[in-house]
């Protein structure tokens, strides 16, 4: 029966995957199914998980396990429900002190880390000797890495009106964005290239065996 | 009031959390690890708090046979049915109230939970991502059009990249000499996405970080106060 | 007064279908071109390869299915050097799919190497939402953050996590991961904040976005981007894996893509001499 319903799970995946691409002729009833039937298994999905992933061990789990050294868990678990009240429009303002903390300590450690990791670090990243490279592809590569740095930076300083020397640095801060850009549109063709890929792998492996899954 | 004492303690939490960057020990330091484990607890409860408001949305477009409510009915029991997989008979690893249920995961190949997750969830996830790729191959015919400089500059930065990170156009030009090496269409990619593309990528950083420092000050300083929500 | 003409665009199905069979083909009939290596690969491989046997290793599964195909191939590949190099793996996910993600790369990998045990060499703890803040706190205490794996097993019962306190006792971190929570949230808050080395891969729509982190600062430790950056580690451990077969249909199909930009601009182009 194992072998049967095996075999079964993959006809239900590639029924749900055609289904899919069905709109890709147009909008029909099988794409709205399985769209409405992806939307609830992945609440689904995510409600279970969490559950047994968050709030078991790390909440539930520790209060029943060991209640005297985990009492100060008791607020978290009358925050989270204070969090559920916002279902209640009337006394939706009791879950605005949850938010406050989830707030609060996301903006403070936000501050901290961005500061840290996208600001001094990569501007350290930057100050780097070019002449010091070893081949010329390096040290040339170098001096773009720092004038497009400074070049897309003045691009985005939008305090001044962009003319004069501001301007031409912006100017040549846009040709680097475009650059970028269309090294991201490469990419972005890539990822999605290879998603359609492993769609094919399934289909033509595990479905229909024409190729080796 | 109902506002006033939530913006003191998101003030009150964010300077706590800031001190104990600068000031590493006892009392901030056990507020701030006492604050992330709450956290997590708080953010579980909020993922179900999105679950919930979902249910609740939908459920509220089959009452009232909104358009295509036959199909919101289908996602409603589609969550039904994993939630109760999941409570029934866990996860792939943990148990769920009715244990293990060893004859029925026989019959399946695995746990009820997984087995929808596999041949259903899976593939749907999938399949809804890889539809772009048909989408992207349709504007890069519609609207990838040379207009001007700057469009140039980004149009040959895509077919360079696109070709240099394939196989094929490595074939390309593996015959070039070596004194042309530089000309090979991988060494080329690298090239553009080292210098170039990580020059603007690291000044959006930069930008972007300055931001959000920004925002973070302006919600710790009571300044932004849109996250708690209208009324008093 | 009559409009000027203009050339009608082709019907986009069409190119949906030569797409598809532009795609298909080379997964039937695979082309076999030579793969190159690049640096910010070979990067990653190093550090695995460098750091000494026994380390233990903290490798998060920060997606889900739909990206399945970009990083689950470097995620059996990476699990496969490091059990080679009898690494221990301690898997956690900062998304819940992930979960699943981290199961069926072991399951898949332990049919080669059936020694590995369990909760001596490999341990699942898990999702665990929260983000940069959950890294941030595994830092202080991991056990606090993983009490239990996903076998309700609690933490101080697992072997392999006997001498685990907290990033000290990790060698290194790898993160795959599809957006935000992931590696970028580890760069900045295991990396730069309590120094272990850390790597990864991401979906190649969120490469570019990561160069600026290969940094003199070691902010990343090289980078796996996209199925590409698959099909390169799978060829330095020498597996043909998911990864590689599918490099000859991404070929295929970004030489399509370059053709369609091709025949938009032919068209606009001549819609322009018309106009004028």
């Amino acid at each position: 029966m194992s072998q049967f319903m095996t075999t079964f799970g993959i006809w239900l995946g590639a029924f749900f995957t055609i289904s899919i691409f069905s709109f890709l002729y147009k909008d029909n009833p099988f794409y709205k199914l399985a769209e409405q039937i992806f939307v609830g298994l992945s609440a689904g999905y995510w409600f279970i998980y969490t559950i047994y992933s968050i709030l078991i061990p790390n909440l539930f789990g520790k209060i029943l396990s060991d209640f005297n050294s985990n009492i100060m868990l008791l607020i978290p678990a009358l925050l989270g429900m204070m969090m559920l009240i916002r279902l209640i429009p009337k006394l939706e303002w009791i879950s605005r002190y949850p938010i406050a903390l989830v707030i609060g300590t996301s903006a403070g450690i936000s501050m901290l880390r961005y500061t840290q990791s996208d600001v001094l670090s990569q501007v350290a990243a930057t100050m780097i000797n070019p002449l010091g490279m070893n081949t010329i592809g390096e040290k040339i590569g170098s001096f773009i890495l720092i004038i497009g740095t400074v070049c897309v930076i003045m691009y985005f300083y939008f305090s001044r009106k962009q003319e004069g020397i501001l301007g031409a640095t912006s100017k040549f801060g846009i040709w680097f964005l475009m650059i970028s850009f269309g090294a991201s549109f490469g990419y972005t063709v890539m990822a999605r290239i290879s998603l359609l890929i492993g769609r094919l792998q399934f289909l033509l492996g595990d479905w229909l065996h024409i190729i080796k899954p | 009031m109902k506002r006033f004492l939530p913006l003191m303690v998101t003030f009150f939490i964010g300077i706590i959390v800031i001190s104990s960057e600068f000031i590493p020990h006892k009392p901030f330091s056990s507020i701030n690890a006492g604050l992330e484990n709450w956290f997590l607890i708080i953010s579980g409860f909020a993922i179900l708090l999105g679950q919930i408001s979902l249910i609740k949305v939908n459920s509220n477009k089959v009452y009232i046979k909104a358009e295509n409510w036959q199909y919101y009915l289908i996602g409603l029991i589609s969550f039904g049915v994993m939630v109760l997989c999941g409570i029934l008979w866990g996860t792939q690893d943990a148990n769920g109230i009715l244990g293990s249920h060893v004859d029925l995961s026989k019959w399946l190949g695995s746990k009820p939970f997984v087995y929808l997750f596999d041949n259903v969830y899976q593939h749907l996830s999938s399949t809804m991502f890889a539809l772009l790729a048909f989408f992207i191959a349709s504007a890069a015919y519609r609207a990838f059009i040379m207009r001007s400089f700057e469009s140039n500059l980004l149009m040959i930065a895509a077919v360079v990249v696109m070709l240099g990170r394939t196989t094929i156009g490595t074939s390309f030009t593996a015959w070039l000499p070596q004194g042309w090496r530089f000309l090979h269409l991988p060494d080329v990619a690298n090239f553009v996405m080292n210098y170039p593309t990580n020059a603007a990528q690291r000044a959006i950083m930069i930008s972007a970080a300055l931001g959000i420092v920004g925002s973070s000050l302006r919600i710790l300083l009571g300044i932004e106060r849109s996250y708690l929500g209208g009324g008093d | 007064m009559s409009t000027p003409k203009t050339s009608k665009p082709i019907d986009r199905r069409y190119i949906f279908l030569i797409l598809l069979i532009g795609v298909a083909l080379p997964l039937i009939f695979p082309l076999g071109f030579k793969s190159e290596v690049s640096d910010i690969s070979r990067q990653v491989y190093q550090l695995i390869e460098n750091t000494p046997e026994n380390s233990i290793m903290l490798m998060s599964f920060d997606y889900d299915p739909a990206t399945n195909t970009e990083l689950q191939p470097m995620a059996k590949a990476i699990i496969e050097h490091a059990f080679r190099r009898n690494h221990k793996i301690i898997a956690v996910a900062l998304w819940p799919q992930g979960v699943q993600m981290a199961d069926q790369a072991f399951e898949y990998i332990l049919e080669k190497y059936p020694d590995k045990k369990y909760g001596i060499d490999y341990v699942n703890m898990g999702f665990k939402t929260g983000g940069m803040v959950t890294i941030q706190a595994m830092g202080r205490n991991i056990k606090d953050v993983l009490p239990k794996d996903t076998k309700n097993t609690p933490f101080e019962e697992i072997e392999l996590l006997r001498n685990v306190r907290n990033y000290k006792q990790i060698a290194y971190v790898i993160s795959l991961s599809a957006g935000d929570p992931g590696l970028k949230q580890y760069v900045m808050a295991a990396h730069d904040m309590y120094k272990v080395k850390v790597s990864g891969g991401t979906t190649a729509v969120s490469t570019p976005g990561f160069i600026p982190y290969i940094n003199d600062q070691n902010q990343l430790y090289g980078l796996l981007g996209g199925l590409k950056g698959a099909a390169e580690y799978e060829s330095m451990i020498k597996v043909k894996g998911t990864a590689t077969s599918g490099m000859d249909a991404q070929s295929v199909a970004h030489i399509l893509i370059i053709l369609f930009i091709v025949m938009g601009n032919i068209r606009a182009f001549k819609d322009k001499n018309q106009k004028a």
